[in-house]
Formats: structure tokens, C-alpha cells, sequence
């Protein structure tokens, strides 16, 4: 995917086994799960056209918040974007670029 | 439910409810939380559809009787997720519940509609209505759904978790609803039920404190289903497959196109047959002049033409009712969202824009399933370029006079290829608007894409059948009365002034069109149209297959059968091969149509939409005659 994965320094989990990598969901692929780590819409103007506040909590209001399983069920045919994610027992579908700020643990 | 019968047992109030004041009761919730079958399980016929003041949005109310006498008034709120309004539905919801909405009363009670198999969103919404402080219930919905899958549910626990009485229903079969209806009786006369409003928009922190005591309380009463539903992710797997998913939608849509395109040809008929009837009816026993031509070819043949649209449209929304209710529309929309975005329209403007093919009358009342104003505003704006079956009359006309009748590469008709060109043409120019609509007006307003795929249920057929005769009678109410007076007017332009006693030319040429169309002549001259073709535009704004009777009226070419080809054939002697290509050229484009130019300013709720509409309209439809006409004039063809 075009967006690249981005860290962010005071979300990242305590240092712990190195098992444990955090990524951005938009990012992810058919099949991709864990656990939501943050939520923070990205800043910049790429971040859409919602000041990255407002799409933080619109992504908080649908159940993107932290300790929520998500899992990617299904990509669109074009660009493999936008996805349908599994969110703990609800089904949401999101493109990928507003799917960018929710960071997701997952375990290898 | 033993809760729900136990909270109900309190006494009734003591007043005697005769006398009091209607209650007033709000239904809020989640999209597809069943709030609407709830509303019509209530108040069953006794429904008034209309718009908020000074806003677009559909306002549903209702009204029963309780068994103990008193009314109830119910008023049905747009769904959300929360409080903190995003669109203008929003806004309304929100400001009904805190009773700061300009034109409303306050609600009394609030009840919360919830989807029992799915509360983790509702329940952070109840906790929103629990700190503003209104009288509330929690409506726990499709509790049927809930018992099949085996999710438990301890209502007493959650009732004393959002202090708020909680009621099991099953809205589609009416079950739970006279306990429902006790239980907000007694909640709005109970003592301390409801305290000052207090509301601000929650930050992030706020709605994830607020998330958090959702799932806690999720956690503490209900319990995860034995047998969950496995339906809706078999289902999609198929469904949004990105290559079967996107093959079986257009398979959808085409049954859809069909259903409204044919289906609805033999009703559009008989209606057509049943007016004429009715005009030769009244007319035979009125005698000649002003009058019975207003009655005739103006009031009958202006209902006749707004009534002829009905079949079409319930048809239209038979299907999208259907689909949204079994939970397929958010799914469309997810399969669209890529090849529509490139437009920059929205995933769901497919539905209108479709529809737009059969009718842009109904397409343009169906861009209510868009929740965002200003995607809402670019489909409509847009939807009148898709070719409409009105345009065919004129495409076959002036195609039959003027392109000849040969084959191109041996198997295509060029008469086909010229039809289908211009289709292409309206779909490409409605595509290319929007994206110019969205890039240099709205610049930078679009909106993120986040949607909650519902699981599948089964549409209920009666909630279905009653949605669709709704539709029916707004479309007669509202666009009835706005397309009707146009229609008069039009009649009126094309009538009045009478022709004098032995005029020797057509009688539209002594009306107001006929001045009016030999006034823009010279305006229409660089286009190439002839003072004929000007005057024939003005009857034919009444809808665009009219510009052919008018142009029979204007060439004085008798009715009846076979006066189409007549027509086609004194036109191919009178029209050059410019002008009327010229003239196909403006109607792609031309905003020939009042009665769209109606339903927008009743969809729109202002005449600015509709101004612009037009504007833009004229000014491409100019604009592409002017190109046509020039170039075959250059190649010869003048």
C-alpha cells in the first residue's frame, strides 16, 4: 500500500518481546488481525480533508478504540481499497486512508 | 423478560389522562437498529411525513392512543451513533433530544432503539442520553434474533447500569410494544426520571471514557451468543468478493434497471390510456375554449403526466427498500466506493444515478440514501445528465429523420451506434461534472469513508410495503403540487394569447411560447436553430418527449398514427443534417425538464439548486449545439 506505516513514539508499547509489531490497519492485508493499540488520525493535509481530530473520533464513535480486535475480511478490486474489517463482533467497512491512524498489535 | 414486566408494573400516573397533553416521545438509535419498523409498529397508518423547518431533512410523525387513554405522539429521529452531530440528520437528532431544535417541542421521553445482538455502539449512545439527562428507555430490539443465537441478556443488571428502564421487543412482530408504551407512560410522570440538560460534544478522551464504560457494561450483562450468526460472513464472502462480489452487484443492478425500465411500462400505459380517456371524457362534455383547455390539456394532462412516474418509482424504491433492509446497500456501496470515488462521488450516488436512467425525478428523490449534504447535492446536480427515457422520443425522432439507416463493420447499425453514443455522452458528461463539481467548488471537503456492514436480516414484508407507499405519497404530495402548477404555467404559455379568427399559422404561434421562442431566435441562431425548433423548446420544458408534439404543432403536422414518421420526414426536408445534430447535441444537456427542476427545489428545500442547475445546464447545452453545429457546418453539412 502507498502509505507507509508510521510510527508513533508515544503510542508504542513498553518494549516487550520482540514477537510484538505494531501497524497501521490501513496497511494491512486480506486476513491481517489483531489487537488496536491507538488511535490517532495521522496530521497532514494526506490525512484526508477532516481535520485529524474529528476523524480520530468519528474512528473512536464506530469502535476503533484501543484493546479492540480487528481483523481484515475482505479488500475492493481496485487498489485493494477500501476494506472490510471485523471489529470485535460488528463488521466496518473504511478506506484505507482513513484507516491509517488506528495502529494494530499483532503477535507473530 | 421478567425486568421489563416488573419495571412496567408501577402504578399508573394519577392524572387523568384525557385531559393531559399528548406525550411526547423521540425514538432515537443506531442505523439499522430497527427504528424504523419500531416507529410503524407503533403508530402503525397514523404517520405524516414532512421536512424540518428550513432544513431538508425528513421529519416522520406519528401518533397512537395508550391503553389507558392518553395520546402518544412519536417522533421518528434520524439514526446515529452519537450525540455529536456529523451531517445534518445529525444535527437534527441531536437537537430534538436536547430540546434545542427552533419549531419543536421537547420530547418527554427518549426511547433508545437497540439491535440486541449488536449493543456495543448503542449502549456508548445510551450513556450519552443518560448524561443529558432526558426521561429514557432502552427499546432492546429483535430480542427474537437475540434468543435464537442464544445471547443472554440480564436486563435488570443493564436497566440499573444506564438508569433507565430497559424493554424487550420484537418491532416487526408488535411484540413488546404495549410495554413499551406503559413503561415511557410511567417514565415521564416518574419523580426524578430526568434532571436539567447538560450536554457538551465529547472529545476523544471523553468518547473513549465513555467507550470503555460501554464495554464494561457489556461485559457485566450480556453474554456472547451460543450459536452466533454465521449467515452474514458466509454470505459476504461471496458478496464482497472483490470479483464475484462486483459481478453479482451488477447483476443486482441490472434486474433493478430492468424492473424500472420495463416492468413499469405496461402500468405507465394504462395510466397514460386512463388520462386520455378522462381528458376526451371532459372534454365532449365541456364546450370549446379557455376552460376546457385548462382542464383538459392543462389540470389533466399535468396530473396525467406527474402520475405516469408513480409505477417507476415504487418500483424503484420496492428495490432499494428491500436491499437496504436486508443489508446489502452498505455492502454496494463498499463493492462502488473506488470506481464512484474516481468521480468523487459517493458509494451510495449509484442508486440515483441508475434510477436516473429510467426517470431523474425518481433517481434525484432517491439521493436520499447519501447521508452527506454536499455528496448528496453533487449527485443531484448531476443525476438530470444521465439519459432518461423521456429523451428517446426526441433521440428517435430526430435519429430516424437523419441518420440513414446503413451498417457500419457490416453488423452495427449506425442509427444504434448514434443511440448509444449519446447515452455514453450523458453518462461521461454526468461523471465529468461531478468530478469538476468536487475539485473546484468543494475543494477539499471530502469526506472519510467509514460504514458499518449490518448483518443480514430478512426484510419484514409489511414494513417493506408500508416504506414503499410512503414513498408513493410523498412523491404525490410533494412533487405533485410543484410539477402541477408548472404544468399549468407551461399550458398557459403555450395557449395564451389565443390565434385570431382565420389565422393561417399554428395557434402556438399567437401564445406566449410562440413570442417567447421568436424572441430567443436570434439568441439560438449561432446554434443553428431555426424560430420552429426555438418555439417547440418552450412547451417541451414541460417534459422532454413533448418537444415532439410540439414540433408537430409547430409544422401544423396532423396527430394520430403514423405522425411521428410524417413528422421525422417533413423535418429531414425542412432541418439541415447541423441542426439537428445540433439539436440532439442540446438535449443531452438542456435541462428540458420542469419537473425535475421542481423535485430539486422540493429535495434541496431552496430554489438555488435548481437555479444552478439550469444554468449549468443551458450554458453545456449551448454550448455542445454550438461545437456540433460549427464543426458539421465546417464539414459540410450546413
Amino acid at each position: 500500500m502507498s502509505s507507509p506505516v508510521r510510527r508513533l513514539p508515544e503510542f508504542d508499547p513498553p518494549p516487550k518481546p520482540a514477537t510484538e509489531i505494531v501497524t497501521s490497519l490501513g496497511a494491512g492485508r486480506r486476513g491481517f488481525f489483531g489487537v488496536v493499540a491507538s488511535v490517532a488520525a495521522p496530521g497532514g493535509a494526506a490525512s484526508g480533508d477532516l481535520p485529524a481530530a474529528e476523524l480520530e473520533r468519528r474512528l473512536l464513535e464506530m469502535g476503533f478504540v484501543e484493546g479492540a480486535k480487528v481483523e481484515i475480511l475482505h479488500e475492493g478490486l481496485f487498489g485493494a481499497d477500501p476494506i472490510a474489517v471485523k471489529l470485535d463482533d460488528m463488521r466496518v467497512a473504511l478506506r484505507r486512508r482513513d484507516a491509517r491512524g488506528v495502529m494494530v498489535r499483532t503477535g507473530i | 423478560m421478567s425486568a421489563a414486566l416488573e419495571l412496567t408494573s408501577r402504578p399508573p400516573p394519577i392524572e387523568s389522562p384525557g385531559l393531559a397533553a399528548p406525550l411526547r416521545v423521540a425514538l432515537v438509535g443506531n442505523p439499522n437498529s430497527g427504528k424504523t419498523a419500531m416507529f410503524n409498529a407503533l403508530t402503525g397508518s397514523r404517520q405524516k411525513v414532512a421536512n424540518y423547518a428550513g432544513v431538508t431533512v425528513e421529519r416522520k410523525e406519528g401518533h397512537l392512543t395508550a391503553p389507558d387513554g392518553r395520546k402518544v405522539t412519536v417522533l421518528d429521529l434520524p439514526g446515529t451513533y452519537s450525540l455529536r452531530a456529523r451531517s445534518p440528520d445529525e444535527v437534527v437528532t441531536r437537537d430534538a433530544v436536547l430540546g434545542r431544535l427552533a419549531g419543536e417541542t421537547p420530547p418527554d421521553v427518549v426511547v433508545c432503539v437497540a439491535d440486541a445482538t449488536n449493543l456495543r455502539l448503542v449502549l456508548r449512545l445510551a450513556l450519552e442520553l443518560k448524561a443529558v439527562g432526558r426521561p429514557a428507555v432502552l427499546a432492546l430490539n429483535m430480542i427474537d434474533i437475540a434468543q435464537r443465537q442464544g445471547l443472554d441478556i440480564d436486563t435488570e443488571r443493564l436497566s440499573r447500569e444506564l438508569d433507565m428502564p430497559v424493554v424487550a421487543t420484537v418491532a416487526t412482530r408488535k411484540r413488546g410494544i404495549e410495554d413499551l408504551v406503559r413503561t415511557v407512560e410511567t417514565r415521564a410522570t416518574a419523580p426524578g426520571a430526568g434532571h436539567a440538560a447538560d450536554w457538551h460534544e465529547p472529545s476523544a478522551t471523553e468518547i473513549r471514557a465513555l467507550h470503555r464504560d460501554a464495554e464494561r457494561i457489556l461485559k457485566a450483562c450480556v453474554t456472547p451468543p451460543k450459536r452466533p450468526d454465521t449467515w452474514t460472513g458466509r454470505l459476504d464472502s461471496v458478496l464482497l468478493h472483490p470479483v464475484a462480489g462486483l459481478v453479482i452487484l451488477l447483476g443486482v443492478l441490472f434486474l433493478m434497471f430492468q424492473a424500472v425500465f420495463t416492468w413499469a411500462q405496461p402500468i405507465m400505459d394504462l395510466i397514460t390510456a386512463g388520462f386520455d380517456q378522462l381528458s376526451a371524457l371532459v372534454g365532449a362534455s365541456l364546450p370549446d375554449g379557455v376552460l376546457k383547455s385548462l382542464i383538459c390539456n392543462g389540470v389533466i394532462a399535468g396530473v396525467g403526466s406527474v402520475v405516469v412516474f408513480l409505477p417507476q418509482i415504487m418500483i424503484l424504491f420496492l428495490f432499494i427498500i428491500l436491499l437496504e433492509d436486508f443489508g446489502y446497500m452498505a455492502r454496494a456501496a463498499f463493492l462502488l466506493d473506488r470506481i464512484m470515488g474516481g468521480a468523487g462521488l459517493h458509494g451510495r450516488a449509484f442508486i440515483p444515478l441508475l434510477s436516473s436512467f429510467a426517470c431523474a425525478i425518481p433517481g434525484i428523490m432517491a439521493t436520499r440514501v447519501i447521508d452527506q449534504k454536499r455528496d448528496r447535492l453533487t449527485t443531484i446536480l448531476v443525476a438530470p445528465l444521465m439519459t432518461c427515457s423521456a429523451r428517446i422520443p426526441v433521440y428517435t425522432l430526430i435519429i430516424g429523420a437523419f441518420v440513414p439507416r446503413r451498417e457500419v463493420y457490416g453488423f452495427l447499425s449506425l442509427q444504434g451506434l448514434v443511440f448509444f453514443g449519446l447515452y455514453a455522452l450523458g453518462l461521461v458528461s454526468a461523471l465529468a461534472v461531478a468530478w469538476v463539481v468536487r475539485k473546484v467548488f468543494w475543494r477539499g471537503a471530502s469526506e472519510p469513508f467509514i460504514m458499518e456492514l449490518p448483518a443480514y436480516k430478512l426484510p419484514d414484508p409489511m414494513n417493506v410495503a408500508r416504506n414503499v407507499l410512503q414513498r408513493a405519497q410523498i412523491f404525490l404530495q410533494r412533487a405533485g403540487t410543484i410539477i402541477l402548477s408548472m404544468m399549468v404555467l407551461i399550458w398557459f404559455l403555450s395557449t395564451v394569447p389565443f390565434a385570431p379568427a382565420g389565422a393561417k399559422g399554428p395557434a402556438i404561434d399567437y401564445s406566449f411560447a410562440g413570442m417567447i421562442g421568436h424572441a430567443i431566435q436570434p439568441v439560438l441562431a449561432p446554434i443553428g436553430f431555426s424560430w420552429q425548433m426555438a418555439v417547440a423548446l418552450i412547451p417541451g420544458m414541460a417534459a422532454r418527449e413533448v418537444a415532439v408534439g410540439a414540433l408537430g404543432t409547430v409544422y401544423a403536422i396532423q396527430g394520430g398514427e403514423g405522425a411521428s414518421s410524417v413528422l421525422g420526414a417533413h423535418l429531414a426536408h425542412q432541418w439541415s443534417l447541423a441542426s439537428a445534430l445540433a439539436f440532439l447535441a442540446w438535449y443531452v444537456f438542456a435541462p428540458q425538464c420542469a419537473s425535475t427542476l421542481g423535485v430539486v427545489k422540493r429535495e434541496t428545500n431552496s430554489w438555488r439548486w435548481p437555479i444552478i442547475m439550469f444554468s449549468y445546464m443551458i450554458g453545456l447545452a449551448y454550448a455542445a449545439a454550438f461545437v456540433t453545429y460549427r464543426t458539421a457546418v465546417a464539414l459540410g453539412a450546413g
